[in-house]
């Protein structure tokens, strides 16, 4: 049983004073503006699901808007028609400026999101901040080809901004979200339309608020909180969007394909839902596994695409480690994400809360035994104790479907190639991992598992510098690395005929 | 440490220096002559350009996972050279220096860096702010000193495991011999130069005197990549030689702390001296001395902007860097011939093509053999440009993602397979 500590009563004890929301409307060509409709929408905050605010709600006409700045800013604005280098120079302001305001940022993050305020302060903004730098750094970098053509042909690539990127950003981390995307576009010369999840509308208008004062031009980049039917859908189906970029579940990842394809063919880059394996094989280390395991399902209250949520332990080593996972399992503090004495906050939103719930009460019909937690706690919030169930079969829902939540499902097998095969039966393909001390089995595995990210002897282990998407119906598509650039990038090929060349 | 904190550390050194930038222009042009507008204007932004433009490079130095032939697994490393020993000229002390450090530290390097002995000053202002910046102590040591002296123990050091030099070829040799007999270090040399400026008969005249003037009388005409010999078509030679002569009457000279001055005193003596030697057998093996030709005022190393028509391939003038205010030009008639003439030289730095055929441009970018070729331009030195010598001119390339490969060791990591889903 997971530690009790229910938020709600104590909101007051936050340690943390909240500040108040300074940004509310739409952020469309360097201004704040209401919404066209006038219409707004409830932030609400998850450790009571009462409201924060409301923010202005953009539909398909503050969309049109958006993109006409965007589109302004692209075809005729300063921002493409700057060197890389005066690109870099002003997103690097743009980070110093995130720093300067990362208790604000991630008290947004926290109160917002239910995500543990000491993270977001430590690692969310900050990762941000580094995220926007790399691409800060790489903004004079892009590099095109001179050919090796035959015939006598001289020819040579160049790398040119794609024009107007619409951006689908998922509630779970919205700073990380945020500049996946933003940074490598900025850096590439785009413009952008932002959707942030109607879940978290608050962190990405500060964004743009910083922004601009760090220089960017007006038109550059456009905020427009909505939903996903609305806006959402008004972008994915834009006749003047050149790219669209989504991040959240692969049934809204299809939508937005199917309407990309059916408008001006934009090309699309996907970011989607998983199943993620994890491998621990018998001469790991036990108590270093068993905090990879726990960390890697209940990090951000399971609320991450690359959770962990099946975990296949090698039989020698199974009982042991089931044991010392439920002692770790109890332990865990559940409660006000502002205490620094919390390892879980509350799941994002009411919807989240009561689909895991019941996808815990499936998994019992279905035959699993749950071991450990699984309850809500308190009557207000929604906050979930996590989940470990055992007895899992392959066919069951918990084993197959996605629950994005604080829910572990562990199995025992036998063999590596067994092991293989079964985390390779999965239609998702967005990571695993690997534990092992073996350097045969560690080659093999990594090779043999169709997915984006293998962590060999660790878990969401994440890095700006390193290529990150799905295999299958995870997505397609590479985030971070200087492979992102590429999303939002044409490539345009010149070619000219040499004469004379005294070499070919 | 982890390559992003070395950028941050780059990057605060960047601003540092931005804080410092009116009194580091202001020494650079004490110690180097060089007109106060070009440091302060042109040469602080530019050295603080190529700062974040390494710390940019600083956490994205990779290597690869190559496909080998056969079960195994291949990846190679691009580990840090380790010490590099780092020699610079006085020509651009900053400038100079930032060619260097930056790439080398950006590779995660430790640096012993020697001045030239004749501007030993804004390095060590610059030391200082990186350790201000957080630079750990003994990654940047500057140690100040003359050639045979400080210049010969970096070069002959066993322990040293990289060396790069800028400077003369003469010197350049000695920098390779003595790596050669000492540790085998690799080399990277930045040397001499005579480079030629080619100007085509559909050239705008006006525009081509002015470009082929900044070509040559650049900082004093003190620079390795110089276009030291002007190539001029017959159909717009005397157009230009008029023009040319004009501006080079027109060339303001003298104190580079005042305003409005384009060229300030030559570095030193032994320069000063050997710039009036070039002269003189200039005027002696009869090309036309169209104006200048000696020194200016009794005091200090200022020399007369000198222009020389007619030259000939075979004048010492022609041949000869001489590293000064002087203009050598000479007549061409076709294409091939001034291709032939342009890489009649033992050097290859630098070329400057100025036309306006496509074809022209084509042809005699290809043909000229050089490490940079100016197309109706001259002198743009971006960071992300590579730099750097064919032939006598020297060994490797500075800035742009080039230069990396100067500081960075390649290790192939090799491990067998067993039964790899793929291959």
């Amino acid at each position: 049983m997971a530690s009790e500590y229910n938020g709600s009563s104590k909101a007051s004890e936050s340690v943390f004073k909240i500040p108040p929301i300074k940004f509310t409307k739409l952020f469309i060509n360097g201004k704040f503006v209401d919404s066209v409709s006038g219409k707004t929408f409830e932030a609400i905050d998850p450790r009571t699901g009462e409201a924060i605010t409301r923010v202005s709600e953009g539909d398909k006409e503050d969309i049109d808007l958006a993109v006409k700045a965007a589109r302004q800013a692209f075809d005729h604005g300063p921002w493409p028609r700057m060197s890389g280098s005066e690109r870099g120079m002003i997103m690097m302001k743009f980070a110093d400026l995130i720093e300067k305001n990362v208790e604000e940022l991630a008290a947004l993050d926290a109160i917002n999101g239910g995500k543990l305020f000491s993270h977001c302060k430590a690692m969310d903004i900050p990762g941000a901040a580094r995220n926007l730098r790399y691409y800060a750094g790489a903004a004079d970098k892009i590099h095109g080809t001179v050919l090796k053509l035959s015939k006598g042909f001289q020819g040579y690539t160049l790398r040119e901004p794609i024009g107007v990127v619409g951006s689908i950003i998922p509630w779970n981390f919205p700073a990380i979200m945020f500049f996946m995307k933003a940074g490598p576009a900025l850096a590439a010369g785009c413009s952008m339309v932002v959707k942030p999840a109607e879940q978290t509308p608050l962190s990405a208008l500060y964004y743009a608020y910083l922004a601009k004062l760090a220089g960017l031009p007006d038109g550059v980049l456009n905020v427009v909180n909505g939903f996903g039917e609305t806006a959402g859908a008004a972008i994915s189906s834009h006749m003047d969007i050149d790219k669209v970029t989504f991040t959240g579940s692969t049934e809204v990842g299809r939508k937005i394909m199917a309407a990309a394809a059916a408008s001006n063919l934009k090309p699309v880059s996907l970011e989607l839902g998983g199943k993620s394996p994890l491998l621990i094989f018998e001469d790991a280390d036990i108590d270093q596994a068993v905090n990879i395991a726990f960390n890697a399902i209940f990090y951000n209250k399971g609320e991450i695409c690359v959770a962990s949520s099946r975990v296949y332990v090698q039989e020698g080593i199974y009982q042991t480690f089931v044991k010392k996972l439920v002692e770790k399992a109890n332990a865990w503090v559940i409660g006000d994400p502002f205490d620094p004495r919390v390892n879980q906050g509350p799941q994002t939103d009411k919807k989240q809360f009561e689909k895991i719930l019941s996808y815990i009460e499936h998994g019992k019909r279905e035959g699993a035994t749950l071991l450990t937690g699984g309850k809500r706690l308190g009557s207000k919030g929604f906050y979930i104790e996590p989940a470990i169930f055992t007895d899992v079969k392959e066919d069951m829902t918990i084993a197959k479907e996605e629950i994005f939540g604080p829910v572990m499902s562990l199995m025992k097998f036998k063999t590596m190639e067994e092991a293989i095969k079964r985390a390779n039966n999965t239609t998702y393909g967005l990571a695993a991992g690997v534990i092992t001390k073996n350097l045969n089995v560690a080659n093999t595995v990594s090779r043999s598992i169709r997915a984006g990210i293998i962590w060999l002897n660790c878990y969401t282990a994440f890095d700006v510098d390193c290529p990150y998407g799905g295999y299958k119906m995870s997505g397609f598509g590479r985030e971070f690395g200087l492979d992102a650039l590429n999303q939002y990038l044409q490539i345009k090929s010149i070619v000219t005929p040499i004469h004379d060349s005294p070499w070919h | 440490m982890t390559p992003y904190e070395r950028s941050r550390i780059m990057l605060r050194f960047a601003d540092l220096v931005e804080k410092h930038s009116e009194e580091l222009a202001a020494l650079e042009t004490w110690n180097n002559g060089k007109p106060h507008e070009q440091s302060a204007k042109s040469e602080l932004p530019m050295f603080i350009r190529l700062f974040h433009y390494y710390a940019g490079w600083a956490d994205k130095i990779h290597g690869l996972t190559v496909p080998a032939d056969g079960p195994h697994h291949v990846q190679t490393l691009h580990e840090p050279i380790g010490v590099a020993g780092q020699i610079i000229p006085w020509n651009f002390p900053l400038i100079m220096f930032a060619w260097k450090v930056g790439p080398a530290l950006a590779c995660g390097n430790t640096i012993v860096l020697k001045t030239a002995e004749q501007t030993p000053l804004t390095a060590l202002y610059v030391a200082k702010l990186f350790h201000e910046a957080g630079l750990p102590p003994g990654v940047l040591n500057v140690v100040s000193g003359y050639g045979p002296t400080a210049g010969a123990a970096l070069a002959s050091h066993m322990d040293v495991d990289k060396v790069a030099f800028t400077g003369s070829t003469d010197t350049g040799k000695i920098v390779l011999e003595l790596a050669a007999k000492s540790n085998l270090k690799p080399v990277t040399l930045e040397l001499g130069g005579k480079s030629p400026f080619i100007i085509c008969e559909d050239a705008d005249v006006d525009k081509a005197v002015e470009l082929a003037h900044f070509a040559l009388f650049f900082n004093q005409g003190q620079c390795c990549c110089a276009g030291s010999r002007t190539f001029v078509h017959e159909r717009v030679y005397d157009e230009f030689i008029e023009k040319a002569k004009a501006r080079a009457l027109r060339r303001v000279v003298g104190d580079p702390f005042r305003k409005g001055v384009e060229q300030g005193p030559q570095i030193d003596t032994e320069q000063f001296e050997k710039v009036l030697r070039y002269i003189r057998a200039g005027i002696e093996s009869n090309a036309t001395l169209e104006c200048g030709g000696d020194r200016l005022g009794t005091k200090g190393y200022f020399v007369q902007p000198t222009v020389f028509s007619n030259v000939m391939d075979d004048m010492l003038i022609a041949k000869d860097e001489i590293f000064g205010p002087v203009q050598s030009i000479l007549k061409f008639k076709d294409i091939d011939e001034v291709i032939r003439r342009a890489n009649n030289t033992r050097y290859g730095l630098a070329a400057g093509v100025f036309t306006k055929s496509v074809e022209t441009a084509n042809t005699l970018t290809r043909a000229l053999r050089a490490g940079t070729v100016w197309v109706n331009c001259f002198d743009v030195f971006d960071a992300a440009i590579p730099f750097g010598g064919y032939k006598m001119s020297g060994i490797g390339r500075e800035k742009g993602i080039y230069s990396l490969h100067n500081y960075l060791q390649v290790k192939a990591v090799v491990t067998p397979l067993k039964n790899p889903a793929w291959l």
